[in-house]
């Protein structure tokens, strides 16, 4: 599903050059659930970001189903995203002026649907999370469990095939976090989505198919 | 889509209030200057009371003599000249014909009145439509009798007799003469300068010499086509009469004088080589221009600061699919309806000056009016306000990396 080739990273100043990524490849198989992790500044959350077509290598491919990702202009990136990928953040990043309904809408807004359709498969997304009595709130009246349901109802609510989740539990208590983990697992098993999950969370990795260390910017593991 | 931005941008507002507040009073108030300056602009150049046949008028209100040296003459002309000349040309079927209007004092029960008088020709009662509320222009009969009969203005006849039914036949005194009250008119805006006066007599009561044959004294003339077609041919007739004129003074060596237009005519500058259709509209343009490019600068700073706020936003929408173009437009959107608040606003803010300059009397008889060319021309200033003020910021917004902008939170 997502095929990484040697992928490097390079951050340049005009002192220094930093290499966040050396020469990783992974091959990433359709309905996998992927764990990754490293201490802080290893690269995890480029690699995810490289893997989500938020950031470019600097060197190396990047496939996902099949194709290549390389020379797709602004608009085709912005397009393959929206139909591709789901992205869950440690900070949920809702956006506040919204409501929670709103919030869930936002990637059918960028492909042709009607205010309708779009209304349906909010309320759906957000049942499958068990938000269904939340979806007048504004983020700022959630806790902070219920912010990432909403964070993860928006990551489906187009039925991306791949799920990028970066900490997505990080900011959350066990309970709560395991809550989280738990709609992510079910996620996994019952509609075959492929998950990457970057994690600091040892018990939460081990829940995972596969898990991949980093280190300094190299697979460990 | 748009749904979601007007939320978007209705909660982007009420969330910095203070930031709205500076951002709308700017509009607005740049806004309610600009409209009450171009109800003011569209009053004194689109009101044709009483000379509703300007599309078939060429106005004459200038002389201008030079010689070689840079010696200079320039004025108003004589009764002499536009009646003996310009009443000889073919085209014109009639020549209107005024004098500049001059102020005076006169007492009424020891009060004292500042009254604006002018002298005219029969041929202008015809050239113009006032509106006679009582009595009649008038003839060329009185006038050539030299009869001291006058036309007054409706404030006039208020203001001299107070509120009485009618004044015709009853006596009004100005400069020491008694005139008999013949007709009353409806006011005319002192900013219609070449129509306005409060008292209108016959030109051969005039204590000036009215037979000089100078060719500059204190009068204007209006020429009066049979139709706008004849205008063009008119002007050219007035122009070879003007070529042909023989020199009256030999102290200058050149006569120019024109037949205008009635804004030509109204913003000449009374020198005939410089137009003062261009100067007043360099002036205005450049006085709107700068008038609006603070505002503007002012709304990029601040949607600048607003969009940064938003990077979290910004971030989030490029992930799930925003491409740049999508975002800058929903940028573009998002300042429109500000400023088309703000030009709601400022639409409210002008109704309300204008109507206190209208209900104060600032200017004699100036009525002004929000009218549909205002409004029109309000809306369009706001959406170059929102384009303006919105482009440059969106494009630095759409510019930002995902990845920075997700991490600025």
């Amino acid at each position: 599903m997502i095929r990484l080739q040697n992928i490097e990273k390079v951050y340049r100043t005009n002192t220094v050059e930093t290499l966040a990524l050396n020469k990783v490849s992974l091959d990433i198989a359709k309905g996998e659930f992927l764990s990754i992790m490293g201490p802080s500044g290893c690269g995890k959350s480029t690699l995810l970001n490289i893997m989500g077509l938020l950031d470019e290598p600097s060197k190396g491919d990047v496939k996902i189903d099949e194709q290549t990702t390389i020379n797709l202009n602004d608009k085709q990136l912005a397009q393959f995203r929206n139909k591709k990928i789901g992205f869950i953040f440690q900070s949920y990043h809702l956006i506040n002026d919204l409501q929670v309904l709103d919030n869930v809408e936002l990637p059918l807004l960028y492909r042709d649907s009607t205010a309708k359709e779009r209304k349906q498969l909010a309320t759906e997304a957000l049942a499958k999370v068990g938000l269904s009595n939340r979806v007048k709130h504004f983020p700022s009246q959630l806790s902070g469990g219920q912010k990432q349901r909403v964070a993860i109802a928006r990551a489906i609510v187009g039925r991306p095939e791949i799920i990028l989740a970066d900490e997505p539990t990080g900011n959350l208590d066990s309970a709560m976090g395991n809550e989280i983990m738990e709609i992510l697992l079910q996620l996994n098993r019952d509609e075959g989505t492929t998950i990457v999950m970057v994690t600091h969370d040892e018990h939460m990795a081990q829940k995972t198919h596969r898990l991949v260390r980093l280190f300094d910017g190299s697979q460990v593991q | 889509m748009l749904k979601n931005y007007f939320k978007i941008a209705i909660a982007v507002l009420r969330r910095r209030k203070f930031f709205t507040f500076i951002s709308l009073f700017g509009i607005s108030f740049t806004l309610t200057i600009l409209l009450v300056l171009t109800a003011f602009i569209d009053k004194v150049v689109g009101d044709s009371y009483p000379d509703a046949k300007r599309d078939r008028s060429l106005y004459v209100t200038n002389l201008q003599k030079t010689n070689n040296t840079g010696g200079m003459s320039s004025g108003a002309l004589s009764f002499y000249f536009l009646d003996h000349f310009a009443g000889s040309l073919k085209t014109p079927v009639k020549v209107g014909i005024s004098s500049r209007f001059s102020g005076t004092n006169t007492y009424v029960n020891n009060k004292k009145i500042a009254v604006n008088y002018k002298y005219t020709n029969a041929a202008y009662w015809d050239i113009m439509e006032y509106d006679f509320l009582e009595g009649k222009p008038y003839s060329k009969q009185q006038i050539d009798n030299a009869e001291k009969v006058a036309v007054i203005s409706e404030d006039m006849k208020n203001e001299y007799f107070g509120d009485i039914p009618s004044v015709t036949g009853k006596f009004i005194e100005a400069d020491n003469v008694k005139y008999r009250v013949i007709g009353v008119v409806k006011n005319v805006p002192i900013t219609s300068y070449m129509t306005y006066s409060d008292i209108y007599l016959p030109y051969t009561v005039s204590k000036i010499n009215y037979k000089s044959k100078g060719y500059q004294g204190g009068y204007i003339g209006v020429l009066l086509a049979a139709s706008s077609a004849d205008v063009p041919k008119m002007q050219q007739e007035y122009n070879q009469m003007i070529a042909r004129l023989p020199l009256e003074d030999k102290q200058y060596t050149k006569q120019t004088s024109r037949a205008e237009s009635y804004i030509s005519a109204y913003v000449n500058t009374g020198d005939e080589n410089k137009s003062g259709v261009t100067l007043v509209l360099t002036v205005i343009v450049v006085f709107v221009f700068i008038f609006m490019l603070l505002p503007t600068l002012n709304l990029v700073n601040i949607n600048i600061t607003r969009i940064m706020e938003r990077s979290s936003e910004i971030g989030v929408r490029k992930a799930f699919g925003a491409s740049s173009k999508t975002l800058v437009y929903q940028f573009i959107v998002e300042n429109i309806i500000l400023t088309l608040l703000g030009g709601l606003i400022g639409l409210i803010l002008s109704f309300i000056v204008i109507q206190l300059i209208n209900s104060e009397n600032f200017i004699a008889n100036l009525e002004l009016s929000i009218n549909f060319t205002v409004l029109g021309i309000g809306l369009l200033v706001c959406l170059i306000f929102g384009l303006i003020s919105g482009v440059y910021p969106a494009w630095r917004m759409s510019k930002l990396n995902v990845v920075t902008a997700l991490k600025a939170q």
